[in-house]
């Protein structure tokens, strides 16, 4: 019973990083109702940007995750205006096809640097220990750092002025652009801000399992099935749906070989869409 | 008079938003049925019921005696009910002709391609995009999408049409020529059952009129009967179109 | 149909295309141009998803693994004729196709696409652990299997003109579905669902229909390929990537036509083998063709044909 008890409290301090990386996507999409198909490979890169800072340049792990916000944020900047300006108000497929590419570039490029090894970096956190089972320093610490930067993206998003901008475009890109608000900036900025997420999730993730470039594409499944149990673009949703996907996992994985989990996830993901289109969360929203 | 389009008791709720309530309404065959109503009173809300777009949470809708109610859009449209959207729709990537021939194909009628093109083509004439038959939908003006979107909807040859706010956004002579067309649709036995807020015009066509507000039907009547309905007035109260239809009437 | 050029046109060049290589012998050529003729065969049929109903099979090698596999199985342990074997892999998979489409074409966009990564995937990882089906080694072809066929050598030459056959059969089936009333209506789900569906188009049934057509002669195909190959095995018969090149394929020669993906196959293919002899790094084969996507879709999302549509409006008409 303890023992259940551990695996699911394990698995909600994992959940609240699949529910930081399910922000990321959910936000884009809320804002300029985009699906990032590169989701997976900004994880990933998030992943070796942790690689890069703690054993390739030898600096301590966590300062990864201020250096990926800033990246993420840049990198996502620049992706937008190179691949999904021109894709807002077309056709969806066209954004589809436009940040898949995109996913298909970063990950080709991904492979021929690190090719499909897998890599792992290994943190030092000091764990706690608690009824005999040891809760990893690692996972406690990617869930309070995932925590504060969920909380820091609700202060941006309704204690500033970006922040209520960005919800106004959100809201009603027309209204908005009439007001006055530079929406065009304002979803580069949007954009910016879902990439840094995924990335510094990412970055989070590499520091509690091991990983290689085809990682991300079992991360975007999850991701997807929590942005559908929160409700798409739905910041609060998202980290509920991961935190819940996270205790779905924990309690799912003494019964079944690893390799089956993300079908068992793909399958949860389909049924959601056709019987709660609009998010398990949203339900109790109405 | 035989009742084509009967809705009777109909009701929507979106979250806590009770957008329609015990709505009845009838639609008699070649009767021009105006619906009014003040932003937000739900009329779009009924058309988006009536021709199967949302399932009612209460109520029934019959067609020709046909129980419609929840069916979805396609077969709301094989039963003969067609629509044309406020904000128009067209195909962008197919011809004004493809645009309509779709509508035929697929309407009442269910007819084949060679039969329905030829449909298509006359029903786009005597809207008069005769002259534009062959050019992309995306390359029409305004006004020529709005047309195409009636074209449209005619195609198919339905037994009842939904219009909404076909008159917005069009000059003058534009609303002049599209007030005879809707006639003419009438005369030619379809019965509308249209929406639209300019008051002139819709006094002018409707035989009868029903007006909504906040989701009910406030009073219902000819056109002058509504018109100097104290409830109606206040509904609309700062309404300068009302007013001046009030103390105008017909 | 048969009373205009065009379709006739594709017998033609599919007769050259066949017999060709066969009178002079020329094995080389065969080779290739069986290759191209595969990826024609999926490309014109994910075409009839992408370009007429605007939907985005992201796992569309599915139908090619699991035709390969139904057929190989068929004919070594059930000793079954080839052509016959390919036939009921067509016919499964599209009856199975059917099945799994009723349920997810109820997704729009992108979590339509997700979930067809995911079926591949899916059915990739059942295969792997299907010991009927040889498990994560696959299935190899006991050579007395082209016994029936004449021999291998001669084996080969029949399943290339089978396999042409089907080719011709997909452009066929794509020109006689455009021309129908089945694709406007298709079509007319691609531009604006939601409008098609309020002018009477029963989009439910007829996506469910495109998509199982799109899985029949893919399926075939695979079962012919694999036969030829002698051997199928999970990650060949499910690959991704290939999936995504079909994609690309499409795209790039103009999605919606009928002779754009075949361009777009011929030009991938070219540009494939291209990078292959200059680069050794398969990978980059991925940053190009994403590279390459990228730009048709920000910049000429018609392809090749949309671009000499745009510039000529008159050849609209005729080169389709």
């Amino acid at each position: 019973m303890i023992g259940i008890l551990a695996s699911v409290i394990d698995g909600v301090l994992v959940g609240s990083v699949y529910g930081l990386a399910a922000m990321g996507l959910t936000l884009i999409w809320g804002v300029m109702n985009v699906i990032n198909l590169a989701h997976g490979a900004i994880i990933v890169l998030g992943m070796f940007v942790l690689y890069l800072v703690a054993t390739a340049l030898g600096l301590p792990a966590y300062g990864a995750v201020p250096v990926m916000i800033i990246f993420g944020f840049a990198f996502g900047v620049a992706l937008y205006w190179i691949a999904v300006h021109r894709m807002i108000g077309r056709p969806a497929l066209m954004s589809l096809l436009a940040t898949f590419a995109v996913n298909m570039v970063l990950i080709g490029l991904g492979t021929a640097l690190w090719t499909t090894s897998p890599y792992n970096v290994p943190v030092a956190m000091p764990g706690a220990t608690w009824q005999g089972y040891t809760f990893t320093g690692t996972h406690m610490m990617a869930a309070v750092l995932a925590a504060l930067i969920a909380g820091l993206l609700y202060l941006l998003l309704y204690r500033t002025r970006i922040g209520k901008a960005i919800r106004a475009v959100a809201n009603n890109r027309e209204a908005a652009e009439l007001s006055g608000i530079p929406t065009t900036q304002v979803l580069s900025l949007a954009f910016g801000l879902g990439v840094a997420l995924a990335g510094v999730s990412g970055t989070l993730i590499a520091t509690l399992f091991p990983f290689t470039v085809l990682s991300g594409e079992a991360y975007q499944l999850k991701s997807f099935v929590v942005t559908v149990l929160g409700g798409l673009g739905n910041p609060a949703g998202a980290l509920m749906g991961g935190v819940a996907l996270g205790l779905i996992e924990g309690l799912a994985t003494p019964f079944m070989p690893v390799s089956w989990i993300p079908i068992v996830e793909f399958g949860l993901f389909v049924l959601c869409l056709i019987a709660f289109p609009h998010g398990i969360f949203a339900l109790k929203r109405s | 008079m035989t009742a084509l389009l009967s809705v009777i008791g109909l009701g929507k709720k979106f979250g806590g938003l009770q957008a329609v309530q015990g709505l009845d309404l009838t639609l008699n065959e070649g009767e021009i049925l105006g619906l009014i109503g003040p932003n937000g009173a739900g009329k779009s809300t009924v058309f988006n019921l009536i021709n199967g777009v949302f399932p009612p949470d209460a109520g029934r809708i019959v067609l020709e005696g046909k129980d419609i109610t929840g069916e979805p859009p396609y077969r709301v449209a094989r039963h003969g009910l067609a629509r044309a959207h406020q904000i128009v729709q067209p195909l962008l990537g197919l011809s004004v002709l493809d645009n309509c021939t779709v509508g035929a194909c697929f309407g009442r009628e269910n007819l084949p391609l060679h039969r329905a093109r030829d449909v298509a083509r006359e029903v786009a004439e005597s809207v008069g995009l005769g002259d534009r038959l062959d050019m992309l939908a995306s390359s029409l003006t305004t006004a020529g999408k709005k047309r195409l979107e009636l074209a449209r909807a005619l195609s198919a040859r339905p037994r009842v049409l939904l219009l909404d706010e076909v008159l917005s956004g069009l000059n003058p002579t534009e609303t002049e020529g599209m007030i005879r067309t809707v006639r003419r649709i009438r005369d030619g036995g379809v019965a509308i059952l249209m929406i639209e807020h300019i008051m002139r015009a819709i006094m002018s066509l409707s035989d009868r009129i029903v007006v909504l507000n906040l989701g009910r039907k406030l009073a219902e009547g000819t056109p002058q009967e509504v018109a100097s309905n104290p409830a109606v007035i206040t509904a609309y109260l700062g309404e300068p179109q009302l007013m001046a239809a009030a103390e105008n009437p017909g | 149909m048969w009373r205009r050029p065009f379709p006739w046109l594709i017998v033609g060049a599919a007769l050259l295309y066949a017999l060709v290589p066969y009178f002079t012998d020329d094995v080389q050529l065969r080779e290739s141009l069986l290759l191209a003729a595969v990826y024609i065969i999926l490309a014109s049929n994910l075409n009839l998803m992408i370009g007429y109903a605007g939907y985005v099979n992201f796992g569309n090698i599915v139908f090619f693994g699991l035709g390969g596999y139904i057929c190989l199985y068929l004919v070594n342990d059930f000793q079954w004729p080839l052509i016959l074997a390919a036939l009921l892999g067509g016919v499964a998979v599209s009856a199975l196709a059917l099945l799994f489409g009723l349920g997810i074409l109820r997704l729009r966009g992108a979590f339509f696409a997700l979930a067809t990564i995911g079926v591949n995937a899916a059915i990739q990882q059942i295969v792997t652990n299907f010991e009927p089906w040889g498990g994560a080694t696959g299935i190899y072809l006991a050579l007395d299997a082209y016994g029936s066929l004449g021999g291998p050598m001669q084996a080969l030459w029949t399943t290339y003109l089978l396999i042409v056959a089907l080719t011709a059969a997909s452009l066929l089936a794509s020109y006689a579905i455009r021309n129908s009333k089945f694709g406007l209506g298709l079509i007319a789900i691609g531009q604006n669902e939601d409008a098609a569906a309020v002018l009477g188009v029963p989009t439910p049934l007829y996506k469910a229909l495109i998509y199982s057509a799109s899985a029949f002669l893919p399926a075939m195909a695979g079962g012919l390929y694999f036969f030829k190959s002698g051997i199928i095995e999970p990650t060949g018969a499910f690959n991704l990537q290939t999936s995504i090149e079909a994609i690309v394929m499409v795209m790039l020669g103009g999605s919606g036509t009928i002779l754009g993906p075949t361009l777009g196959a011929f030009l991938y293919e070219e540009l494939r083998g291209y990078l292959l002899i200059a680069e050794p790094f398969s990978h980059f084969q991925l940053v190009i063709a994403g590279t390459l996507l990228l730009i048709i879709v920000l910049f000429a999302p018609g392809g090749l044909l949309g671009f000499v549509h745009r510039l000529w409006p008159r050849t609209r008409r005729w080169l389709e």
